[in-house]
């Protein structure tokens, strides 16, 4: 059932993503009018899809790939949410509603969940690690999304040609804030993520091998982070720069995320 | 009537160019006395505006090479800016300054600050005494029409003028004017104007910098802003989210390195230059940093090019009211011409001489060609004595506002109407009105 809830979710989150493509070359007034409302029954859907599978499972730590997958993709709509409700723009959604889309979708395809190994882990905060990774990476993505929006609001108003999507995108220094704002916001989720992650590992296997794979990456994501926060705060570096930094940061998490599969104290196991 | 005017604007010649022709106001008056005395030219006036630079001239008979003036008083190269050249004459050129007076022609149609520099351009030209009678007419029913274009068409309501449209790009960086400080770089009146708007919709303070201090003082007043001395503009200017630059410098006055300062000082804050000077005053290559923004006037004109269309139908209606206005300045101008009445007065009188004459001829019995020659001298020098005055009368009284009432009471008095209304006829033809003018 869980997967089927996923897939309705999944067909909801399409019109985002066709929201998202035609977003940029020719502005749809029928899409830009239901890609929210049908994004929000996604949420509904996947919401629903998680608690199942939740109350099938017993325990709360999602320790299927799968689900793992659907419930960032979760945290990233509700970030945007957060954002839409403060801002009253839906324009990162162009950014925003593709990534949720693979995630969900890659959620809701393959059939063969893997489990994380868990042996004796403390729930308690395996669960405080993994959710607030997550709210780590939903913020990031947020400010990815914005910084892109960004770049792509800078270069229309330096063309002179402000016409087209620009009268819908939010002005520049908006986006910057809801930048700025996330990154703040996902650093502190990101940090404590991490701690709650070494005091799991701590207790499990007694030691942290910072040459793990997967220890190693994330430390690297989370140093891109620092430097996104710092030059952010330090020297005000937006636009390009920014964007480039929050596109390594984005790259390290998702090659952190890989590194499941090939970490040895880490990772998801066939079931 | 002989009007001739030369000119580029916005739409035919790029700013590179417009820049070039640009005449600062401090040498327009020398410009519009050269205007004045150049071969051909009766009366002359100059507008240079960051839109337009036009060259109007009443000329005393026949043409004037107003190209020539253009390349002797510009020292540039004619292949710069000839292709960029209209050149209009007569009813043409009345039409185009009608045009141009009631903001139809310029680059956001309906903006009210070409009238004013039409006015200023006048009040500077009359202050030279380049400007006094039939000029004086044009441009005084230009400023009617512009009043009647404005008041009966929705062409200056619904105008969106560069200032607004300044106002709706800095929305578009800034997202709320709140707390943001604009600077004022030269004290004009359309930086001024914008400076309102950008106040209107809640932008924290203005600085004014100008070369002369006390102007910036008093601009500064009356928006409750701050007065900064022109030698600490680099120093100060970091403060600015919105710089206006509206000098007559001939050279950039910010330029790339002056950018990366400032944006250094800033933290990369954006900052947002709208330059609506001719020449510009912002280096185009300040746009190439991050987080700088730079509109030059024509870069406003792209963006408001969108809102063009929805005053096109307003603008028709303006285009019937000039098309009008320019046939009745016509009519009044023929109406206004002395030369047909002159004639008709000397008809009138040489055919009374003719008539006394031939009168007393029977009692005068035969005469010697001597006193023929005498008679004929003795009558003749009468009437031209009598006729001196109301002549030398009617021929200044064009410059008079009361030109018409004058030449009324002349024709009233010798009871010219029949000869009036056969030059109603003539009037017509206007090139036969015009070839009698030159003739007499």
């Amino acid at each position: 059932m869980p997967i089927l809830w996923l897939r309705v979710a999944l067909t909801c989150y399409t019109v985002g993503l066709l929201y998202a493509l035609f977003a940029l070359t020719r502005s749809s007034s029928l899409l830009s009018r239901v890609a929210l409302p049908a994004m929000s029954l996604g949420m509904v859907f996947q919401f629903v899809s998680l608690a199942e599978a939740v109350l099938l499972s017993g325990q709360i730590t999602l320790t299927s790939a799968h689900n793992s997958e659907s419930f960032l993709a979760l945290l990233v709509m509700a970030a945007f949410m957060i954002v839409y409700f403060v801002y009253r723009t839906t324009s990162p959604g162009i950014v925003v509603f593709p990534l949720v889309f693979v995630l969900t979708f890659v959620a809701a395809t393959t059939e063969q969940p893997f489990l994380l190994a868990s042996p004796g882990m403390r729930r308690g905060w395996l669960f405080a690690h993994i959710a607030m990774i997550f709210a780590g990476y939903a913020a990031l993505f947020i400010s990815f999304a914005a910084s892109l929006l960004y770049l792509l609001q800078e270069r229309r108003l330096k063309s002179k040609k402000p016409a087209g999507i620009v009268s819908r995108l939010p002005a520049l220094e908006v986006v910057d804030e809801i930048g700025y704002r996330s990154l703040l916001l996902g650093f502190p989720f990101m940090t404590l993520g991490l701690v709650a992650g070494s005091i799991v590992a701590q207790s499990t296997y007694g030691k942290v091998d910072l040459l793990d794979p997967k220890i190693f990456l994330s430390l690297l994501m989370w140093a891109v982070y620092l430097l996104m926060v710092f030059t952010r705060w330090n020297a005000g570096w937006r636009g390009r720069r920014a964007a480039y930094l929050a596109t390594g940061a984005v790259a390290a998490a998702v090659i952190a995320w890989s590194a499941n599969y090939y970490s040895t104290i880490h990772r998801f196991v066939q079931s | 009537m002989k009007f001739q005017l030369i000119g580029v604007n916005h739409k035919t010649a790029p700013v590179e160019v417009r820049e070039r022709l640009a005449i600062p106001d401090s040498k327009l008056h020398e410009a519009i006395k050269r205007l004045a005395e150049h071969p051909g030219v009766d009366e002359g006036l100059i507008l240079s505006t960051c839109n337009r630079v036009e060259v109007l001239a009443q000329t005393k008979n026949g043409t004037v090479d107003l190209r020539g003036f253009v390349r002797d008083y510009f020292h540039v190269n004619p292949a710069d800016y000839e292709p960029h050249l209209y050149e209009y004459s007569e009813g043409e050129a009345v039409r185009h300054l009608f045009r141009v007076t009631s903001s139809l022609d310029s680059m956001v149609v309906g903006e009210p600050q070409i009238l004013g520099q039409v006015k200023e351009a006048y009040a500077t030209a009359r202050a030279v005494g380049a400007v006094h009678s039939q000029l004086d007419l044009l441009l005084t029913r230009a400023f009617a029409v512009a009043k009647r274009v404005r008041t009966e068409t929705a062409v200056g309501s619904s105008a969106v003028s560069v200032a607004s449209v300044a106002v709706e790009l800095a929305k578009k960086i800034f997202g709320s004017l709140q707390g943001k400080h604009v600077y004022l770089v030269g004290a004009g009146k359309m930086s001024e104007l914008a400076a309102r708007h950008l106040l209107a919709h809640g932008a924290e303070s203005i600085f004014v910098a100008n070369r002369t201090y006390e102007r910036a003082q008093q601009l500064a007043a009356r928006f409750d802003g701050h007065a900064i001395l022109f030698e600490e503009l680099y120093e100060t200017c970091d403060r600015a989210d919105i710089v206006i630059t509206s000098t007559g410098a001939p050279h950039a006055i910010f330029r790339r390195e002056h950018g990366e300062l400032f944006l250094a000082r800033r933290k990369n804050r954006p900052m947002f230059f709208i330059d609506i000077a001719v020449p510009r005053d912002v280096d185009p290559a300040m746009n190439r940093l991050d987080g700088i923004f730079v509109y030059h006037i024509d870069d406003l004109q792209q963006a408001v090019s969108s809102h063009v269309a929805d005053r096109k139908k307003e603008a028709e209606r303006a285009e019937a009211i000039i098309a009008e206005e320019v046939d009745r300045f016509q009519a009044r101008l023929q109406a206004l011409d002395v030369v047909p009445t002159i004639v008709s007065l000397q008809d009138h009188l040489e055919t009374i001489r003719q008539a006394e004459i031939d009168r007393v001829r029977g009692r005068l019995g035969s005469l010697s060609p001597e006193q023929e020659l005498a008679v004929e001298t003795l009558t003749r020098g009468i009437v031209n004595k009598i006729m001196h005055t109301p002549i030398s009368t009617l021929k200044t009284a064009v410059r008079e506002p009361e030109a018409t009432t004058i030449i009324d009471i002349v024709r009233r008095l010798f009871n010219l109407q029949e000869q009036n209304r056969k030059q109603g006829g003539d009037k017509t033809s206007k090139s036969a009105g015009g070839n009698s003018g030159a003739r007499i």
